[in-house]
């Protein structure tokens, strides 16, 4: 057991854990975020996407302790300061970019870091960086469009 | 307040906030522990022993179980008991669980369950659908025969005639949240189970069978799943069973989730299917007389088998008058994962076979494939047709409904009309002519286009499972709490009920409580399946509002001296004799009235009567209609394609809530292009799955799907009285992927002269061997 340091939405967390955890069993286990999924177990998916520095990682796929002393988003730190929905989760809600949901965390977080690099993709751009997320339910097309609207192209998408 | 409007789903500001709960979500007690199985090495064996030492010795193990310790039934079969929760002296196929491991972690009961030392005396495995009918090794007695008319006068007297055979893939569901289930033991042995499962009664009667209670001493919640497409029918009653049987045993709450490649080596798929046809038809490829084989692949044990394959020839005309027919329904089974029901439950699988015939008809005539369908459409419905189907008696009449292969009239067909305005709106004609352009000009890159129709029969075939229930209470401070049978897995069933609810009451949507499904508060509930919750349930909930609002209406009637037909409830007021109450006025009136505001619902499904044997009667209450053009591109060199483009127009009667409805046409249409293109379901010789991640088995994502998508709700409504004349709209999108497979037909048409006869999935190597084929026999 190693005592693991990191802070997790803004706020300092320290926990025990086995050197072989995993960052999301640690994030759901350890501090009970739960918005986190495991869909695959092996890094294909996507559900698990948290950001480590400002950096997409997929979290089932980082042991916890080597993100000693990082700064992690989850999820439940996506929300403005005030607790309503950022743009982009706004944006997932109205475009109706998700049906089962399980998905949907990691495609907000993949949507997120998309645009802080690049704040005005094209629709083949969004395309290929949700490559490693996987969505069962929706066909992919009001994800591609919940994230244009986000970056403030939802006539690109309109006008297909 | 009109029911119809395209409302976000309504845990949508949950989900995007990572807040809301799946069964792994959920706070356990302290102590609870966790489970996995021990799966099976070999797909058919003996089993001489079983060593478990080492498995008991590992560390964070509390106990490891095998049939011996069971404390009921050792079953979780959803039909005929053939199906043990732990294997008993015999293994039927590879992945089948053995033991069971209680542990204090996920992680620690995974590791345990695999230092189990199995010692078999294998047997021969039958694995592929030419080995089970070389073993005739078949689930019923015979072959299935459902027929019509002389089919082999009819194709003897045609004068043209075709015969081949499809191969099409099975399907992984790929819920993006895995199995899982977590059972909290109670005081006098009861048991409550949170489940992802499509079918809460399902799992609460195989508890209580493996728990030796009766069915009122467990309680089963689910509040939503992370996807289902029928893989939570029936493949969620081990984990369910599982953790109640340690929580009985250990007295400690219990929770199992499969990782996912046991999820996919242990539960059943989508069945894959062998369609042999034979064909007659005349110049214009007018079928005149035809004949269907199917076989399908149905692994080790029933499930929902029977069912599946009934509905797949239930499906073998998909939109076309067959005079004389007949459909042989073969139903193997084998030493493999045993299939389920996926999304159109067999249906798929019989209409490809069918569109497969017209395709290749197309190719034999020369002609343009829309124009063979056209000409085998059924008649369209009579314009003057009531809901009563009262013309049936007009036979001669030639506007007389046609019957389908059971003998069903077809009353409601609507695809003359819709084939047409798709065809215009997505210019059809123009674009066929610019891709036969496109391929005399380019060598290498090859397109093709395709329009298909999908016909879908709505209602469970067996009849009884036609009836739900809902529960509706209204409080004091009129707010309304919402609960029926039906469960959440992604599809809107609960938005859609819920604005049912806001209707019936005149309310905003958001005084609606949408609750978990729970069998203490609906009993003897249907699964979720068949497309058929927003049908069953919302008019359920319906029933039960509507007895709460009579009751208010009654009730202020009187203290208002007028009619209780007066009593009008409409923009959140309810109006009676000149006076306005909101609405939270008038329940809080009631209630002081001394009113019940709590009421259960009911429907059953009218119409419906179906003999399966026999194959005659009624089995749908109605059919759901769509039509897709599709449009690929593929490399002649390589077999590798896009998708280019595709239109749906679909029919989903007067919808209850657009957006919602046009999700689950856009994610059926990429699922079931996903089935019949890059998803391939891979065993090898021993029976193993060798496709068991998303690192071998070919999910679409986002860049598959095609780059002009669009899609449109046909302006219509359901001829029969459906929950506001709505119609189904789970699975019958799922078959426009048909379309994308034809049109890769039409793609490796054009590279040869011969027929592609392609198989599915149309992988890039399928693709290849049939772009071989026609180049050979060009």
């Amino acid at each position: 057991m190693t005592k693991i340091n990191m802070t997790v939405n803004g706020r300092a967390v320290s926990a025990e854990a086995e050197d072989r955890t995993l960052l999301v069993e640690f994030l759901r286990s350890g501090l009970n975020l739960t918005g986190t999924h495991v869909g695959c177990d092996t890094s294909q998916c996507g559900a698990c996407l948290v950001h480590v520095n400002g950096e997409a990682v997929k979290s089932c796929t980082m042991l916890a302790a080597e993100a000693e002393g990082a700064e992690v988003t989850t999820i439940e730190g996506m929300a403005n300061a005030d607790g309503s929905l950022s743009t982009i989760q706004a944006a997932f809600q109205e475009h109706h970019g998700l049906q089962c949901g399980f998905c949907t965390p990691g495609m907000v977080m993949s949507a997120a870091a998309l645009l802080k690099d690049n704040p005005k993709p094209s629709e083949a751009e969004v395309r290929d960086y949700l490559e490693g997320n996987i969505c069962r339910c929706t066909g992919y097309h009001n994800i591609v469009k919940a994230i244009m609207a986000a970056s403030g192209q939802l006539d690109a998408i309109a006008a297909e | 307040m009109s029911v119809a409007r395209p409302l976000p789903h309504d845990a949508a500001a949950l989900h995007v906030a990572g807040q809301a709960r799946y069964v792994d979500d959920i706070p356990t007690p302290t102590g609870t522990l966790h489970l996995a199985f021990g799966l099976s090495d070999v797909a058919h064996a003996r089993i001489t022993a079983m060593d478990l030492t080492a498995v008991r010795q590992a560390a964070g193990v509390v106990a490891v179980l095998t049939c011996d310790d069971l404390p009921g039934a050792n079953d979780v079969s959803p039909s005929v008991h053939d199906e043990p929760l732990l294997a008993q002296g015999e293994v039927f196929y590879l992945g089948q669980p053995l033991f069971l491991v209680v542990a204090t972690s996920h992680l620690a009961a995974r590791k345990a369950a695999r230092l189990g030392r199995i010692s078999y005396d294998e047997r021969p495995a039958i694995l592929s659908i030419d080995q089970a009918i070389a073993a005739d090794s078949r689930f019923e007695e015979g072959p299935r025969i459902y027929s019509k008319g002389e089919p082999e006068r009819a194709l003897k007297a045609a004068d043209h005639r075709i015969e081949g055979q499809i191969e099409i893939g099975g399907q992984e569901h790929f819920y993006l949240e895995g199995q899982a289930a977590l059972a909290l033991p109670q005081e006098n042995d009861d048991m409550i189970v949170n489940c992802s499962t499509q079918h809460p009664t399902e799992i609460q009667h195989k508890v209580a069978e493996a728990l030796n209670l009766p069915m009122n001493a467990v309680r089963v919640e689910t509040r939503r799943m992370g996807g289902g497409f029928g893989g939570k029918e029936s493949q969620g009653n081990a984990l369910a069973v599982a953790t109640a049987v340690a929580a009985r045993l250990t007295g400690h709450a219990c929770k199992m989730r499969y990782d996912r490649d046991d999820d996919m080596m242990i539960t059943g798929k989508r069945h894959d299917f062998r369609i042999a046809y034979r064909a007659g038809f005349d110049d214009e490829g007018r079928i005149e007389g035809i004949e269907f084989t199917q076989w399908a692949r149905c692994g080790w044990a029933q499930d929902l088998s029977l069912p599946v394959a009934d509905r797949a020839m239930l499906h073998a005309d998909n939109a076309y008058h067959l005079k004389d027919v007949r459909i042989v329904s073969h139903r193997l089974k084998t030493h493999t994962q045993s299939a389920t029901a996926f999304r159109g439950f067999g249906g798929p699988q019989g209409m490809l076979g069918m569109e497969r015939v017209i395709d290749h008809i197309a190719h034999e005539l020369g002609r343009d494939p829309l124009n063979v369908r056209r000409v085998n459409y059924y008649r369209a419905a009579a314009a003057d047709a009531g809901a009563s189907g009262g013309s049936i008696s007009a036979k001669k009449n030639d506007r007389a409904p046609q019957l389908t292969p059971y003998h069903m009239p077809v009353e409601d067909f609507i695809l003359h009309e819709m084939t047409e305005a798709l065809a215009e709106r997505a210019d059809y004609g123009a674009r066929r002519h610019a891709v036969a352009e496109w391929n005399a000009h380019n060598r290498v890159l090859k397109k093709g286009i395709a329009l298909t129709p999908v016909k879908f029969g709505i209602s469970f075939t067996l009849t009884h499972l036609n009836q739900a229930g809902a529960l509706v209470h209204v409080y004091q401070d009129g707010s309304v709490h919402m609960n029926h049978g039906g469960t959440e897995m992604g599809q809107g069933l609960f938005q859609k009920v819920a604005q049912v609810a806001a209707a019936r009451f005149a309310v905003d949507p958001a005084l609606v409580k949408i609750t978990a499904t729970d069998t203490a508060k609906v009993p003897n509930t249907s699964a979720t399946a068949a497309s058929s919750g927003s049908d069953l349930n919302g008019m359920a909930v319906k029933a039960a509002c509507d007895t709460i609002r009579d009751r208010m209406a009654a009730f202020l009637a009187q203290e208002h001296q007028v009619e209780a037909a007066d009593v009008v409830f409409a923009d959140g007021e309810v109006r009676v004799g000149g006076a306005v109450y909101t609405f939270q006025e008038a329940a809080k009136r009631a209630y002081e009235g001394r009113v019940s505001l709590s009421a259960t619902g009911f429907y059953k499904t009218p119409k419906v009567a179906w003999d399966r044997i026999r194959g005659v009667g009624r089995p749908f209450f109605y059919f759901a209609y769509g039509v897709a053009v599709s449009e690929v591109v593929l490399d002649r060199m390589t077999g590798e394609n896009r998708i280019l483009r595709c239109d749906i127009l679909h029919d989903a009667g007067a919808s209850l809530n657009q957006a919602i409805d046009i999700g689950q046409i856009e994610g059926g249409y990429v699922q079931g292009a996903g089935w019949l293109t890059t998803e391939e379901l891979v065993w090898d010789d021993k029976g193993r799955l060798r496709t068991h991640a998303p690192s071998t088995y070919k999910i679409p994502a986002a860049s598959d799907r095609p780059g002009i998508f669009n899609v449109a709700l046909w302006d219509g409504e359901n001829r029969e009285e459906t929950i506001y004349r709505s119609k189904a709209v789970g699975e019958p999108p799922f078959m426009h992927g048909i379309s994308a497979f034809l049109a890769l037909s039409d793609a490796v048409a054009a590279c040869g002269a011969g027929y592609p006869d392609l198989q599915a999935p149309a992988t890039a190597q399928s693709v290849l061997q049939a772009i071989r084929r026609v180049e050979g026999d060009g």
